[in-house]
């Protein structure tokens, strides 16, 4: 049954080295800035728009 | 599952700015946040019946229950109008400010990781009880890096793969009950014998008193502990003030009912000073059953419980730990999107060898304790800031998915109860509480004195809220 613990190693450092490998291209192929523009408040923003069409007065901090 | 690549080449067509996919519905909430849970079940409740007995592990099981819904309530109200990937850390760092949410990104992240790495040495232990020869470590690490992939690969993927999981181990709860003949009391079940008190032994319905009970309390939130985990995802459902509270509601429903049903057979089945030390007390009981089948199927619950427990894990640390970073309170390259995935990559990857490492230690019972201090600690920032949220913006200033009722019993429930939990937690494990809050106070001090000065306070806050009411 031993060889069942080197198929399962195998299996699991394929996987890890996988993930690297598509990290890797990723940060080699697009642009930094892209890759951490996600900000916070898009889904508020239609939450609130749907609750207060039309409210003066208000906005972000 | 949508992929909305991005191709590089075409600049035209790549977007602008990514985000997180939007594809979850209540039944991937339902599936995070029960799928985290339901392990509690499988192992770890059962410590309770040997602090408590068999009539103490019920009380420890609805006091955690009634603690457990006012997390619930107040996380889906609060969650349905912040609806930010960091669940409780966006939530207080907009109600309460940047240290109260860094501490609580921290809770979030070591409960998280600790839990997947304990989950996967349980996997190992599983596995390695088969057959001798089968290593447990290399299972511990194929089960992170598996579910580490599935995470990386797709949100909608792996709450998916988790749905499936977590209805099949709870699936297997309720075929236990039903290969138990629960209808038929004394045929396999022996509740009465079970109850009873030998003569010159102690009473297992209550041995050690209402003593016994408080010290069983800190054992009774393995019942639920990872339930207000499902507001991690509120930036990835295509409707976060519907989504959420029926996705935790429904959890909290689903987890009550099983925590009784798993106090029933369990106690029905095993003896009380058993049952107190039992690594697997719902194998255990389908051990007593005597039928081998009923063996197999609770074999297959406990290994699907700890899978989804850690697929659940990874989902919620890799999101608080994105959300710090997108809000500069650690480097902002862990904020990054994966542009085809729309996952946060960087923060699954690097979250990886650190759940590694705790699952190579081995030390089960210090990984799951320490996740367990962090998990409560979180629980005694929730009352303040739902308090405070009301007070900031009250009902009719913006539109909640949820009103959380009767409040603000709940906070003030959550806050005793929570107290109580420490308390007995203090009793058993009073070093490691102390050094979490060693831990967790230099990591403060680190954050005021030095972090801080890097974060763009003007980007901090970027939801389009109201403004709050005095300010």
């Amino acid at each position: 049954m031993e060889w069942i613990n080197y198929v399962v190693w195998a299996i699991a450092i394929l996987i890890l080295v996988w993930l690297v490998i598509d990290a890797f291209r990723i940060e080699t192929t697009y642009d930094h800035d892209l890759l951490v523009s996600s900000v916070e408040g898009e889904i508020e923003k239609e939450i609130l728009d749907h609750a207060h069409p039309a409210t003066p007065g208000q906005g972000g901090s | 599952m949508a992929t909305d690549v991005a191709v590089p080449s075409a600049a035209s067509a790549a977007p602008k700015r990514l985000s997180l996919l939007r594809v979850l519905g209540p039944m991937h909430v339902w599936a995070l946040g029960v799928g985290i849970v339901l392990v509690g079940e499988f192992m770890g409740w059962n410590f309770t019946v040997a602090k408590g007995g068999v009539f103490g592990a019920l009380v420890a099981c609805w006091f955690s229950g009634i603690l457990y819904s006012c997390v619930a309530m107040i996380d889906s109200e609060v969650s349905s109008t912040v609806a930010s990937a960091g669940g409780q850390y966006a939530q207080a760092k907009h109600i309460l400010g940047p240290l109260a949410a860094f501490n609580i990104a921290l809770f979030i992240i070591f409960e998280y990781c600790m839990l997947a790495a304990g989950d996967s040495l349980v996997v190992g232990a599983i596995v390695n009880s088969l057959d001798p020869a089968l290593s447990p470590t290399p299972f511990v690490v194929l089960t992170i890096a598996f579910l580490a992939w599935l995470n990386y690969r797709g949100v909608h993927t792996s709450l998916t793969f988790n749905f499936i999981i977590t209805a099949i181990a709870f699936i297997t709860i309720l075929v236990l009950i039903v290969g138990a003949e629960f209808w038929n009391p004394g045929a396999i079940t022996q509740t009465e014998a079970l109850f009873a008190q030998p003569p010159g032994s102690a009473d297992p319905k209550m041995p050690y008193g209402w003593l016994g009970i408080l010290a069983a309390l800190q054992f009774g939130i393995w019942y639920y502990l990872g339930i207000e985990g499902t507001c991690q995802t509120a930036e990835e459902c295509r409707s976060a003030p519907r989504a959420l509270p029926v996705g935790t509601m429904s959890g909290l429903i689903t987890l009550l009912v099983a925590a009784t049903l798993t106090w029933y057979i369990c106690t029905s089945l095993v003896n009380w000073i058993t049952l107190g030390e039992s690594l697997y007390p719902l194998y255990d009981a389908a051990v007593n059953t005597g039928k081998q089948w009923l063996m197999v199927v609770l074999w297959i619950g406990t290994v699907l419980s700890c899978l989804a427990s850690a697929n659940g894990c990874i989902n919620d640390a890799s999101r608080a730990w994105f959300a710090m970073g997108r809000d500069q309170f650690i480097p902002r390259w862990f904020g990054g999107v994966h542009p085809r995935y729309k996952t946060p990559y960087r923060a699954i990857l690097f979250l990886v060898p650190i759940m590694i490492a705790f699952g190579y230690t081995g030390l089960l019972d210090q990984v799951i304790t320490f996740s367990i201090i962090s998990g409560c600690l979180i629980y005694f920032i929730m009352p303040l800031n739902m308090i405070r949220f009301r007070r900031l913006y009250p009902m009719d200033s913006i539109k909640r998915g949820y009103v959380s009722p009767f409040h603000p019993l709940p906070s003030y429930v959550l806050f005793a109860f929570v107290s109580l939990t420490f308390l007995a937690m203090y009793f058993g494990y009073w070093r490691n509480l102390v050094a979490a809050l060693v831990f967790y106070g230099l990591c403060s001090i680190w954050f005021v004195m030095h972090r801080f000065k890097y974060v763009d306070r003007a980007k901090l806050y970027t939801m389009p809220w109201p403004r709050p009411k005095g300010y």
